[in-house]
């Protein structure tokens, strides 16, 4: 693994019983990279990203994710990594001053450094004055962008983000990628799993999973020359039928 | 009469107001689209339509009949799939679809040529509980639910979301050859590329329709240029552009940023602009608006107004 490279895996693959889920998958990530993880439903993703994320071991095959080794080090991934869902991630009863604090807590961080963070959050996302409002008494946009930094609360060098913009209005959805750019713009890594193919135009480089094999690797751009398409959904009509 | 009228409907929740002064009608074998994103009202709208919840203020008719007064008659006349899957999960594909027809004093022998082109994809899978079906199969089994008692109008919310873009495909070429039968379809979805599918489209936001035409016309009639611009650094690009005395909208459009102009411009001169500012552009195109840029620049407009 180079310093450019935070993911790397090789030949990763998850079988249960007969069954192939992640058939020797390889591929690698880079530091400050937008990467899109696509596949359809049943494709495999899901079992590969829990292999990425410290939460099942894999049958065969060996890969790094933020410089540990995803067989054996599991448990300091999970301290590496920040994950957010467009759905769970924060609890909607607590505020969002302790909604902070709980994540913070979670991923160990001291007193001290909690507070910094909370005042770190809540000035960038200019939220102070709805600091001591519960979470469910913010507009969807708000909510997005806080649950975007406490998953990165930790200063992981790498988010995981699981279809953080489906359905929603296109204005927030912007508002949400311009967050993530501007993260990527200060070096870290966002890997993005989705099968919205809208989603996909926006990442840096995107894999395609098909019947648990990457498929097609590149940017949007070269993909769509590459399948003589107008859009990823074309590209990946073209490949998943 | 047309198949669906809404007349001024309005619905609060407490005082949270959900819908606000709706109106449009779908005729006969029209496939018509209700388009905006989760929270804009849309399901409300279908509960009040399949006369499960009362409205405020407004009147509504579908297959001519008055949504209160009538409501029984509807209940008969309509089909139905609710964004929430809600069929028996432990039943299997075929039970249920004979459930279905039960119930609606019919069986599945008597209409099976409606739903039969759906429904031979299910048949390999007809002892499979729906609870153990794909997000695909569930939808494809829930639309043939729907449609068992040949229903004059089809309300359905959302039968796309958190389906894989194969599966999306198929349904709409489902409902395209379900309107050629003459049914008419109202189907509500949060994503604007699907609007092209429909024959007229109503975008909603916040409770507001914001716009009812064809999606071509309503892209054709977008009052400012547009470019696309490719750049490998959006964020910095947009910041720079947003300065721009030219820019009236700088926003991310997947690997591009679309750019409205206030007035007539040229591509070169946003090159420059942007390369004068350091940094390098690949290529600056005028570009045909999409659905969704219609949707950002009318939002805006009532944003603006609202202010």
């Amino acid at each position: 693994m180079t310093p450019k490279t935070i993911i790397q895996v090789e030949k990763l693959t998850k079988r249960f019983g007969q069954f192939t889920a992640v058939d020797a998958i390889s591929f690698d990530v880079k530091r400050g990279e937008i990467f899109g993880f696509l596949g359809a439903n049943g494709a495999g993703k899901t079992t590969a990203i829990k292999m990425l994320i410290g939460l099942s071991r894999p049958t065969a095959g060996s890969g790094t994710v933020a410089g540990f080794d995803i067989g054996k080090q599991a448990e300091q991934i999970k301290n590496n990594i920040g994950y957010m869902s467009q759905k769970f991630s924060l609890y909607n009863d607590l505020t969002v001053a302790q909604n902070i604090r709980f994540f913070g807590g979670i991923y160990g961080l001291s007193t001290k450094k909690i507070k910094e963070k909370i005042q770190v959050i809540l000035t960038e996302l200019d939220l102070q004055s709805v600091a001591k409002k519960p979470v469910s008494a913010l507009p969807l946009g708000w909510k997005q962008r806080l649950a975007f930094a406490v998953s990165m609360v930790h200063d992981p060098e790498i988010v995981f983000m699981d279809e953080p913009t489906g359905g929603v209005d296109p204005n927030v959805r912007r508002q949400f990628w311009e967050n993530i750019y501007q993260a990527a713009a200060k070096g870290r890594t966002v890997f993005v799993t989705t099968h919205y193919m809208d989603e996909a135009e926006y990442c840096d480089r995107v894999s395609i999973m098909v019947d648990g094999k990457i498929e097609a690797l590149d940017t949007p751009n070269n993909l769509k020359n590459q399948f003589n398409a107008t859009s990823m959904d074309e590209v990946f009509l073209k490949l998943a039928r | 009469m047309a198949a669906i009228v809404a007349e001024h409907i309005s619905k609060s929740y407490n005082d949270v107001p959900a819908l606000k002064d709706i109106s449009f009608t779908v005729e006969n074998g029209e496939l018509f689209g209700l388009i905006g994103p989760d929270g804009a009202g849309k399901s409300t709208l279908f509960r009040i339509l399949t006369t499960l919840l009362l409205a405020d203020h407004g009147q509504g008719y579908v297959a001519g009949h008055h949504i209160v007064d009538e409501y029984k008659e509807i209940r008969k006349k309509v089909g139905y799939m609710p964004g929430r899957f809600s069929l028996y999960q432990d039943l299997s594909v075929a039970e249920n679809l004979s459930f279905f027809a039960t119930i609606f004093g019919t069986t599945i022998e008597e209409n099976y040529n409606l739903v039969r082109d759906i429904y031979v994809q299910l048949e390999p899978f007809r002892d499979r509980p729906a609870g153990k079906l794909s997000g695909g199969m569930k939808q494809k089994l829930a639309l043939c639910c729907a449609l068992i008692h040949k229903p004059e109008v089809l309300f359905l919310d959302e039968p796309t979301t958190g389906v894989d873009a194969v599966s999306r495909v198929e349904f709409w070429d489902m409902l395209k050859k379900l309107k050629e039968k003459g049914i008419a379809i109202l189907v509500s979805t949060p994503y604007m590329d699907e609007a092209t599918r429909c024959n007229r489209i109503a975008l909603i936001q916040k409770g507001k329709i914001l716009s009812i035409d064809t999606p071509q016309q309503m892209v054709a009639d977008l009052n400012k240029p547009l470019f696309a611009i490719r750049t490998r650094k959006i964020y910095q690009t947009l910041t720079v552009l947003r300065r721009a005395h030219f820019t009236y909208s700088a926003l991310p459009f997947g690997e591009y940023i679309h750019l409205t102009t206030t007035q007539p411009y040229v591509a070169s001169e946003i090159k420059a602009y942007v390369a004068d500012n350091g940094i390098a552009v690949e290529e600056v195109l005028p570009v045909e608006a999409t659905v969704e840029d219609v949707f950002l620049d009318l939002s805006k407009t009532v944003e603006t107004q609202s202010q």
